[in-house]
């Protein structure tokens, strides 16, 4: 995201602050949010899809709520006005095609008013269907994560999604030969997809509370999180935004002070690491061990200064309008085990995996007739939650690698701490310094090798690198 | 970050509006003294805090590119971080060097060649010696033609004493009209002024950017820039690449348009004024008594369509004799040290990308060309 947009979003946050009343503050946070889905969508070579898929994303997270609404139904009135939002705002970008200027609104040119009309009759008659058969349908509860797993891979594995855009392109009487992974980035998607597995998931497990289509509209694709988390859950989000936003002067000074930390992480930090931070071109340049050395260090830093300052930007923007939202870092760098990495590092989506797969897989596996053996239980709990972490960044070889590498760490880890609880509880204070201070070292180097595979997208570039950084090459 | 009631409690401040307009303001004011303080005391000498020759290796040209992505170079104006950055300023000079600058254009600074492709790269592996000491070659070229820029850089070289200067010219250089408008030279407005008086040429001065232009605002990218530089001599130091060198690329062009034009003048012959030759003369001042050999570079002759009207992309047959006639009756007139290779290396063969951009194999034909005439010359 560029500075322009983020000082833009700061703007929208200020204006939205001052019209921050009770009365109508969803609607107007609900408002702004659509119109930074679409704002947000990057320019795409298929002709109007930076136009639908916004439009899809708006009509998945009213098919969120709808397969989530409680079995007592709904009081439609309170929802009609968020609906006719919805579907109102559509129409108004929809219809910025007749302007005589480009607004910075949709990057490019929308669709025939017609096509526009087609798509949310469509959008509404699915969301319609779901609300009225949603709850009876026995499957729905399986099937819709199952549709959401499909777009994942329609979007993440290259083969595939290049064979969507050539469906896509042919449809449009576009040229197919220049078909490209490329040409379908869907902005957002995977935080969107999670914010609704996880309400899917709550509802089936009769934890969710019960909320508007503006409020769980709003909490799919609350602006300031869109593009990079945090992944918020909707019973803490909704507490928040349920409450009247009155901002003391405090909560100014420290949204200030996170926001500017952010876009200094982000701008000054991240961006400069980034000319020197290891990438697929120089990972075959460099001539010596020590500079590819430096080249991962700046790669493992600026990745983390790059994330780290989108999400002090995003719990700055959102304390600005009232709402705490959820920590995704917190110094993982220093920690001295890959397990509290991984408890410090991208801390809500590991939470999300932790609830969602970690956690049942692993009663699964103990609840069996015949339970395995508990270092194999952990070993193929851990193995495969790092391995569907991996593929949640891209379904390449490169990707499995990397949520291998950290599986396996972190079961070794896991045996080694096993190992030596007994043995180092009784270690003298220094020695349990000098021991948490290695540990964070070593843990330092074993997450900067592994994000060599994360760097690099060919494995040959990846192991010439790690001969290389050995002094092998 | 703290909490921020304990916040208010450490730093015994109230934490209401009135604390926040006031860090709010006095944020702005400091925001503009620090501008106004840089404006005015106006840190030129900035670029010459370098981390190259300390950290990293120093470069074996001048900082040029323009995809810094790929290149782990890019291009700035300032001259004293240029140097900074540039091997020639890497600390003492060993008492055995026999030290040779090489002033010029995008053909000495090496496009498309590797660092020791270049002349400077080609003359250093030849292993010279001269007056008992080992030849080492500094490649000062910089990828825009013009005599003026060669002079501020000529100038600001004469620091680091050499013992020759070889300074390789075209007629593309001359033009007096395209003397000031180089970026190089456009950027440093108080060096050029200050050549212009030195050596009285006959150009009006540029114009001192404004207060503003001045500030840390102002400035932001130049000073961006320098930042970049020493970021990138990671890559430099790591991999050696200061250029991106393409499998493919167009060749030098060989058939031309009837145009017999040459910036605007028509045969038979260029006017008297058009060409700055007050300039070179200023550099053969600046040397003072280096010994400074003039070079006419080689260039492609080409031998396609209407070549009986022009030797190259550059230059129509009528500007560029003419040029050659007048430069070597200056050289005569001057007592300059002068060689004229202009045609050493005809065929389309021996050039790159551009009529002047000499391959690797042609660029050591030249080196040996140059170094003949160099082991000739007695010592002092």
């Amino acid at each position: 995201m560029a500075l322009a947009f983020i000082l833009a979003s700061i703007a929208i946050t200020l204006l939205c602050t001052l019209a921050n009343r009770r009365r109508g503050r969803t609607y107007l946070l609900m408002a702004v949010s659509v119109l930074a889905v679409y704002a947000l969508q990057p320019a795409l070579p298929i002709r109007f899809l930076d136009f639908w898929l916004p439009t899809a994303t708006l009509t998945l997270a009213a098919c969120g709520w709808a397969l989530t609404l409680p079995a007592a139904g709904q009081d439609w009135k309170r929802d009609r006005a968020a609906a006719l939002l919805l579907v109102g705002i559509a129409v108004l970008i929809g219809l910025t095609r007749y302007l005589p200027v480009s607004l910075p609104l949709l990057p490019s040119r929308p669709p025939q008013m017609s096509l526009v009309g087609l798509g949310l009759v469509i959008s509404a008659l699915i969301v319609a269907l779901l609300i009225r058969y949603g709850r009876q349908a026995r499957l729905l509860p399986i099937s819709a994560p199952i549709f959401i797993l499909g777009m994942f891979i329609a979007l993440k594995c290259p083969p595939v999604t290049r064979q969507v855009s050539l469906l896509l392109r042919a449809l449009n009487h576009q040229a197919i030969a220049t078909a490209n992974p490329l040409d379908i980035r869907w902005l957002g998607f995977s935080y969107i997809a999670f914010r609704i597995l996880h309400t899917l998931r709550d509802r089936q497990s009769g934890r969710l509370p019960t909320v508007s289509l503006a409020e769980y509209v709003t909490y799919v694709i609350f602006f300031p999180t869109l593009p990079a988390g945090p992944i918020d859950r909707l019973e803490r989000f909704v507490v928040d935004l349920r409450r009247p936003a009155a901002l003391t002067a405090a909560d100014w000074l420290a949204a200030g002070r996170r926001i500017v930390l952010g876009l200094f992480k982000k701008f000054a930090i991240a961006d400069s690491l980034a000319l020197i931070a290891l990438n697929a071109t120089n990972a075959w340049q460099v001539h010596a061990a020590g500079w590819m050395w430096m080249l991962v260090y700046a790669y493992a830093l600026q990745i983390y200064f790059d994330f780290s300052g989108y999400t002090d930007i995003a719990i700055g923007l959102g304390r600005l309008l009232g709402f705490h939202l959820p920590e995704n870092f917190n110094a993982p760098y220093l920690k001295p085990n890959l397990t509290q990495f991984w408890n410090n590092w991208h801390m809500t989506l590991t939470q999300w995996f932790r609830a969602y797969f970690f956690n049942p897989l692993t009663r699964a596996l103990r609840s069996a007739a015949r339970p395995l053996p508990v270092p194999v239980m952990i070993f193929l709990a851990q193995i495969s939650t790092m391995l569907l972490i991996g593929l949640w960044h891209g379904m390449t070889w490169n990707f499995i690698l990397w949520g291998l590498w950290h599986g396996l760490g972190l079961f070794f880890h896991n045996r080694w701490s096993e190992w030596t609880r007994g043995r180092l509880a009784g270690l003298a204070r220094p020695w349990q310094k000098a021991l948490n201070f290695g540990g964070a070292v070593l843990t330092f180097h074993f997450v900067a090798l592994g994000w060599v595979f994360f760097a690099l997208p060919e494995p040959s570039a990846s192991w010439h690198v790690l001969l290389k950084l050995f002094g092998l090459a | 970050m703290l909490p921020s009631t304990e916040y208010s409690r450490n730093a015994e401040v109230r934490l209401d509006s009135r604390f926040l307009r006031n860090v709010l303001l006095k944020g702005i004011g400091l925001f503009l003294i620090c501008n106004w303080l840089f404006a005015i005391w106006n840190p030129g000498g900035l670029g010459k805090i370098s981390l190259y020759n300390h950290l990293f290796p120093g470069r074996e040209r001048f900082p040029f590119g323009e995809n810094p992505a790929q290149s782990y170079n890019l291009s700035l104006f300032d001259l004293d971080a240029m140097f900074a950055s540039h091997v020639i300023a890497g600390g003492a000079r060993p008492a055995d060097e026999y030290r040779l600058i090489l002033i010029g254009d995008s053909s000495v600074w090496g496009i498309l060649l590797r660092p020791d492709e270049t002349l400077a790269g080609q003359l250093n592996a030849a292993g010279l010696t001269r007056c008992g000491k080992r030849v080492h070659a500094y490649n000062l070229g910089y990828p825009t033609i013009s005599l003026m820029k060669d002079l501020l850089i000529l100038d600001e070289a004469m620091r680091y004493q050499p013992d020759m200067v070889i300074w390789l010219v075209t007629l593309e250089a001359f033009p007096a009209d395209k003397q000031l408008t180089t970026p190089l030279i456009a950027n440093n407005p108080a060096r050029v002024n200050a050549l212009i008086r030195k050596f009285d040429l006959p150009f009006a001065g540029l114009s001192q950017p404004t207060l503003w232009e001045r500030t840390i605002i102002g400035q932001r990218r130049a000073l961006a820039d320098l930042f970049r530089l020493q970021m990138y001599g990671v890559l430099w130091a790591a991999t050696g690449v200061d250029q991106i060198y393409p499998t493919d690329y167009p060749r030098a062009q060989v058939d031309f348009e009837t145009d017999a034009s040459f910036h605007g003048w028509n045969p038979p012959l260029l006017p008297a004024d058009a060409l700055a030759f007050s300039v070179l003369e200023a550099g053969a001042r600046a040397v003072g008594d280096t010994p400074l050999l003039l070079v006419n570079e080689p260039m492609l002759i080409s031998e396609g369509e209407n070549s009986d009207i022009r030797y190259n992309f550059f230059y129509p047959r009528w500007a560029y004799d003419h040029y050659r006639q007048r430069m070597a009756e200056q050289a005569q007139r001057h007592g300059w040290d002068y060689l004229d290779l202009w045609d050493l290396l005809p065929d389309k063969s021996n050039y790159t990308n551009s009529a002047i951009h000499l391959t690797p194999a042609a660029e050591a034909l030249l080196a040996r060309q140059i170094a003949s005439v160099l082991t000739q010359k007695t010592c002092p």
